[in-house]
């Protein structure tokens, strides 16, 4: 266990560690196969008949299916492969950011255009709690 | 002898790529950002660069998870553009110049910093969106490109101090190269944004100011920053900001700052962009 990790302080954040890279090792291997045509053909064509083909956990893989974006992140996902994912459902980047704040797509470009979000009161996570 | 006559610092958002791919730079959310390069396009004609060393990372396209190279250098002949999952970008593929990254490859490691050889690989928008950006969409890129792909996918990224040090090796491995060329090196990422779980779109145009100034005036300072304060204030992937000191190290001790400009949002991202001469 790695001991020292401050970033696990900043609220709304899941930073890709090692332990995370660990545990979502299989998982990113899955996401990482559809770079190539022929694979999101075959996702697409029965999504739990691929991810049997991979070593994943079972959370990981109703995650998958559900598109629970966080909870992916959480499990050890990394986000530029969960991008593929968006990708191979026809969705762009910024649709994925925005599911994962929970905002809709055009609440979360109207942010981005007024400037993004401040970092005040996203510091840390006691700092959150006075929000 | 070769010389690093400039430093390039730019964001590599793939929103920027698909905007030129897709024909949409015309359009409002997109102009003020393209207008914003018009004077960089200018400036990087001007100065007809021979060679270009790219310092960029890849985003689990060249590399998968089996292995995470902390500095690789690319010493193809070519490389080609990845399919990120969306098809490749519809652009060149990126020539190198392998003969200068062996050179590079043994004065680096001589001089002890211990680099990953790249004999094949893909590039993603992280190398070539400043490439667009800089050049526009020419049917060849004009000049050869040596990649230096760092890791910033896996905590923890190589220190901001770290990467300067490179910067600083990269100059002097450069310069001991007998050939009379003109050498580039680019900076990308950053700069602050994050594209990831409930904090997403956060920004901090003070963060990115103070790191644009000190570029030419405290570049210490800027080695000094540690990997939680980058993640804390600027977002968890501004983390890709200590690529531009790697840039700034390679400049020498005096940089004279030609242009700068500074744009939100493109995406998620909090866009900058700045060219140093090295004096």
């Amino acid at each position: 266990m790695v001991a020292d990790k401050p970033y696990e302080d900043i609220p709304g954040t899941w930073i890709f560690d090692a332990e995370r890279a660990r545990a979502g090792y299989h998982l990113n291997q899955f996401l990482y196969t559809l770079m190539k045509e022929e694979n999101r053909k075959a996702f697409r064509a029965d999504e739990r008949a691929y991810l049997a083909k991979f070593k994943i956990s079972e959370a990981q893989r109703e995650a998958v299916l559900k598109r629970d974006w966080n909870r992916l992140l959480e499990l050890g996902a990394v986000v530029y492969a969960l991008a593929k994912l968006a990708f191979t459902d026809g969705r762009s980047y910024q649709y994925m950011a925005s599911q994962m704040t929970g905002m809709s797509e055009k609440e979360y470009v109207d942010m981005m255009l007024n400037g993004g979000r401040s970092p005040d009161g996203w510091r840390s996570k006691s700092e959150r709690g006075r929000h | 002898m070769a010389r690093i006559v400039a430093g390039v610092g730019t964001s590599h958002t793939p929103a920027i790529g698909a905007a030129v791919d897709n024909g949409k730079a015309g359009q409002p959310y997109w102009q003020p950002l393209f207008e914003g390069y018009e004077p960089a396009k200018q400036w990087m004609a001007k100065t007809a660069p021979d060679v270009l060393i790219i310092v960029y990372n890849d985003h689990v396209n060249a590399f998968d998870f089996k292995m995470i190279p902390t500095f690789a250098l690319g010493c193809a002949e070519e490389f080609p553009i990845a399919d990120e999952g969306w098809g490749p970008r519809p652009v060149p593929a990126v020539k190198g110049y392998p003969e200068l990254a062996a050179h590079l490859i043994q004065s680096l490691v001589l001089d002890e910093f211990d680099m990953t050889i790249v004999n094949e690989m893909q590039v993603d928008h992280g190398l070539t969106v400043p490439l667009t950006l800089l050049f526009g969409s020419p049917q060849q890129w004009p000049c050869r490109v040596i990649p230096l792909a760092v890791n910033v996918v896996q905590y923890p990224a190589p220190t901001g101090r770290r990467c300067y040090q490179l910067g600083q090796a990269i100059r002097r491995a450069v310069q001991s190269w007998p050939e009379d060329l003109k050498v580039v090196i680019f900076g990308t990422g950053g700069m602050s944004h994050q594209i990831q779980g409930p904090r997403a779109g956060l920004t901090n145009p003070a963060f990115d100011k103070a790191f644009l100034d000190d570029l030419s005036r405290d570049p210490e300072r800027l080695t000094r920053i540690p990997p939680i304060e980058y993640l804390r204030e600027a977002g968890a992937e501004a983390i890709e900001l200590v690529m531009w000191l790697m840039m700034r190290g390679a400049l020498g001790p005096k940089v004279e700052e030609i242009y700068r400009f500074y744009h939100i949002p493109a995406s998620s991202t909090a866009v900058g962009h700045i060219i140093l001469e090295s004096r």
